[in-house]
Parts: C-alpha cells; structure tokens; sequence
C-alpha cells in the first residue's frame, strides 16, 4: 500500500502558511513530516499527516486548493549510503524519482517520503526486495 | 517647415468650406457603396441630400469598433478587394481583429498626413530617422516610414524587439531622429547613459505616439536626452498615425482636419461640445476611400479648440488626453481590451472565468500581470505540472493580445467577485 501525501498550494503572502497550519491543529490533523517547495510566486506545502482525507476536507471548505496523492514512505536504516542504495534500486527499473523527503523515525530507523514517477510498480520492487514502507494505517497512529 | 501650407494655414471659412464640400461626397459615396450606412441612414429617415455640409453632420449616426467586429473582415470597406492595397489590424473587443483597408490613394494621403506631423516636428531630408514601431498589422511602424520616405529622411525601419541593435545604429549611422513609443524612449535613454553614449549620439528629434504620455514625460525625455520631442496621435480605424501631432509651441495637437472631421462629443448624452469642453473625440474621414468612416467614436477623452496657433497654423488642436471612454489599456502601445483577455481564459479549462489584470510601469516599460485563478480539480502536487499550465496560459493570452503577460496563479476563490460590472483591472501608471 502507499501512503497519501496532502499538496496545498500557498500564494507567498504573509501569514498563509500559518492559516493552513491553523486549519490542521483546530482539526487535530497531526504532521508527521513536510515539505515546502517555493517559487517566487507561490509555495508547495506537501505533508504526511495523520489524516489526509481530513486535512484535505478541512482545508477545501476554507479555501484551499488541495491535492490527496501516492507517495512511497520507504524505511530506511539511519546510517551512511542507504539512501543511496534505495534509489539505486529503483533508478535500475527506470524509476523517476520526481520529489523527496525526509520523514524521522525514532532510534536507528528514518524514512524517506518520495514521490515517483510509477508508484504502484515501485511498490512492488520494493516489496520483492523486502524493503519495509508505511502505510496510512501506520502513519494514523503516529 | 510647414509641409502643405495650403491646408494646414487655410482660413477657417475656407476650411468649413472644403470640409463640407468633402462632406457632402463622402456621404453620398458611403450610400451608394456601403450597405451597412445606407441602412443605418434608411433606419432613421436620412437622405444623402439632408447632408449639406458640416452644420448637419449631427445628423448622421455614429459608427463604433463594435460595428468593425460585425462586419468583420471586409464588410464596411467600400470598394472591390481588388482595389484595396493594403489592410492592417488592431486589437477587436473579442477574439476578432478589426481590420482596416488603404486603397493607393489612402496610401498616399497617409504618408501626407505623416510627412506634415514629421515637418511640424522638424524634420526633413536632412534627417536620418529610425523607425521603431512594430511593422506589420500594427500601422505604427509602416505608417511612419512611408512618411518618412515621403520627406526624404534617411529612413532606418528598426521595428521593435531588438535595443542594444537600435543603440549601436544610433551611434554608427548619427541618426537624428527617432519614431516610438515615449515609455520605450525613456527606456532607451537610460540603457544610452548606462552605456555612456550620450555624448556620441546625435538624435535631436523623437516623434513619439501610440499611447497617452503626460507633459512631465515629455520634458522628461527631452532633458535625459538633450532633444525636442513631438506627441503624434492616430488610430488604425481612422488610419492610422498621422491623424494629429503637435509642433513646437506645444499647444495642443494640430489635426489633419482636410482628412479628418473631428467633433467632441459629450460622454452622456452624445450631444457636440464646444471649444475647450471635455468630451470623447469623434471622427469622419473626409478623403479615404478604402474604408471610410462617418463619425467614428474613438472614445479617446479630450477636448478641442479652434484659433491660429504661434507656429502659423490655423489647424484645430486637441489638447492632451484625459483618459478613455471605454476600459481599454494601452500597454506598450498595445491596444489591449480586458474583454480579450478574458476570452483566451474562458478558453482554457484549467482556469476559472474569474481574473484581475495589473498594468504598471518599472523602469519606463510596461508590465502586464494576470491573476488567475485555476480549478482545484487541476491542481497538483508537482512544481513542473503548475510552471506547464502557467506558460500554457501565458501562451495562450499572448495568441489573443500579441503581449507577453506575466500570470500569476492565485488560491481559488481568492479573487473579488463582482455584483454587476466587474473591476478587473488595477492600472498603477500616471498615465492622464
């Protein structure tokens, strides 16, 4: 299973991150990791959150353009080149990696949020290579 | 100098008398050769016999740009295609151009009217000039340059597009004169003094047109680059530039007014205004043949008035202009209707049907932005797919308006929306 992604797009004006971050708190929709991709126009807020569906619901009705997408949260190992490992994997099958990042995990385990070009097919060389990924189920109860 | 003395210092009996006389001809010929004046004559009981000079164009019906579109592309024309020579296009209010047409002898009255503008400007065969409208559909820069060749000026058809070539022909060739748009001109001046040309060029003249500029602008341009600059004035439907332009005592703006019939009409009511009353400026060309029009609204908001000016011309003068009738922009001599714009995003299904335009001037060059507002169902994740749809946008308002335009995608729903008659625009220049 991959997990869901939450995109809000943010016009570069004063406070409207905060807003977005405000509609998530009053409806107890927790961030588990974020990225914000800016240009000089507008930003990209892409969260992993609790709930997506949720913060999607909440965030339409007050405005917000939103997108609910699959991304892959693959577990990693917290040490030297297993990043690179990972994506070596996946660039052999002629996998793009469009967008990622980070997504911390208590001890000795992290995980990266990446957003491919083919994500169920990804998946399943994951899955074969027995690289563990979380779910939206695992990601509700973080 | 005074190009055609005859015309431009005749006395006002005489004058009222050649335009009548024109009047009467133009009436008649438009009847028997334009279906669509015969009908709107017919409709309210007008005979061509009821015109009997210039007291009685009151009389006749006012032709509009709305009345261009529909009889879009040839239809007001009032000779055979095979007498046309020559058509060029402007901005329509929709998708549609209006198109105009020149017959040989437009032509040629034409580049009369251009080379008088030029000659109150000071400029004569001495002159090598660098025409730097756009040539094409535009009639800026080809309406220029049969004026300038008319008087036997070197005449250099620069176009636009190209800054840093028209600075380096500046210098090598000494040109002394220069036709463009003011705002550009400015631009020019500052890019001749970043690169510290000013003491090498020799430009003494710039006839400077195709959008509203202030008196400050002109003495502003005139101290930046140690000339005289001249206010020429035109619209492709009457003809294009040349229509009127003013001489060196700067009072006003002489109009060709053998060709050109002007009237100020009062915006509410439509009703003819004196001398020195603000109104929309109306005209009926007295000469052309292609596609002559009776009482054309150019909805260009000035006022006028009558007397010999200190140049010796006894030609009647508009003052500089005040605004527009209508929501039309100029922007970059561009003429650019809001409607326009909102067709090229009416065709876009990405796109809501709501949008703000914003008009500034940075660093003497016009800008466009266009806020848009895209559906949330077109939304996506990735920055690629967002910059995809806001150049497909971009190209598809540069299809409709021939500009390029900066669009800025904003939260849905994020725009005004309006009860009645939207405000879509914000113009931030000084333009009136």
């Amino acid at each position: 299973m991959v997990a869901k992604q939450l995109s809000v797009f943010i016009e570069n004006r004063q406070g409207r991150l905060g807003e977005v971050l405000a509609v998530l708190k009053e409806n107890g929709v927790n961030i588990l990791s974020l990225s914000l991709a800016d240009t000089t126009e507008y930003g990209l807020l892409r969260l992993i959150v609790n709930d997506s569906q949720l913060g999607k619901e909440m965030l339409s009705k007050e405005g917000f353009s939103t997108i609910v997408s699959d991304v892959l949260v693959v577990k990693i190992d917290h040490k030297c080149g297993s990043l690179q490992g990972l994506l070596t994997i996946l660039s052999k099958e002629n996998i793009n990696v469009e967008y990622m990042y980070g997504l911390s995990l208590d001890g000795d385990q992290a995980s990266v949020v990446i957003k491919t070009s083919h994500p169920e097919k990804a998946m399943e060389i994951l899955k074969a290579q027995k690289i563990s990924t979380l779910t939206n189920e695992d990601l509700k109860d973080m | 100098m005074i190009w055609n003395k005859e015309m431009e210092c005749m006395s006002r009996d005489k004058m009222t008398e050649l335009q009548s006389e024109r009047l009467v001809k133009l009436v008649n010929y438009v009847y028997n050769n334009v279906e669509f004046y015969k009908k709107k004559m017919q409709a309210i009981g007008l005979k061509p016999s009821d015109i009997k000079g210039v007291e009685d164009l009151y009389k006749l019906p006012f032709t509009t740009k709305d009345d261009l579109r529909d009889n879009y592309p040839f239809g007001l024309f009032a000779v055979p295609k095979s007498k046309i020579v020559r058509v060029h296009a402007s901005s329509g209010t929709t998708g549609k151009a209006t198109v105009v047409g020149y017959t040989k002898n437009d032509i040629e009255a034409w580049a009369e009217c251009v080379a008088r503008c030029f000659s109150m400007a000071g400029i004569s065969n001495d002159d090598i000039i660098q025409v730097a409208y756009g040539y094409g559909l535009f009639t800026g820069g080809l309406g220029a340059h049969y004026g300038a060749e008319k008087i036997g000026a070197m005449t250099v058809p620069m176009s636009t597009g190209n800054s840093k070539k028209l600075i380096t022909m500046m210098t090598d060739f000494q040109a002394t004169a220069i036709a463009c748009t003011p705002s550009y001109l400015l631009h020019l001046s500052e890019l001749i003094k970043e690169e510290d040309l000013l003491s090498t060029i020799k430009l003494k003249t710039a006839i400077c047109g195709a959008e509203p500029w202030t008196e400050e602008m002109r003495k502003q341009i005139e101290s930046s680059l140690n000339i005289s600059a001249f206010d020429i004035y035109g619209l492709s439907e009457v003809m294009g530039p040349g229509v009127a332009c003013d001489c060196k005592y700067h009072k006003g703006l002489h109009i060709c007014e053998d060709h050109f019939l002007p009237e100020i009409v009062d915006s509410k009511t439509k009703q003819p205004l004196g001398d020195n009353q603000l109104g929309e400026l109306v005209f009926t060309t007295l000469t052309k043949e292609g596609l002559p029009l009776i009482r054309y609204n150019t909805k260009d908001l000035t006022e006028m008035y009558h007397g010999t000016c200190d140049c010796g011309r006894t030609s009647v003068r508009i003052g500089k202009f005040k605004g527009r009738a209508d929501d039309m922009l100029i922007i970059r001599g561009v003429n650019v209707f809001p409607s326009q714009i909102e067709a090229a995003l009416v065709g876009l299904e990405e796109v809501s049907a709501h949008y703000h335009i914003i008009v500034d001037r940075i660093n003497n060059l016009d800008t466009l932005e266009i806020q848009v507002e895209v559906k949330e169902e077109y939304f996506t994740d990735e920055i690629r797919s967002i910059e995809t749809l806001t150049k497909k946008i971009a190209h598809a308002v540069n299809q409709a308006l021939g500009l390029n335009a900066k669009i800025k995608l904003v939260e849905p729903k994020s725009l005004t929306r309006f009860e009645g008659k939207s405000v879509h625009v914000t113009d931030k220049r000084k333009l009136y």
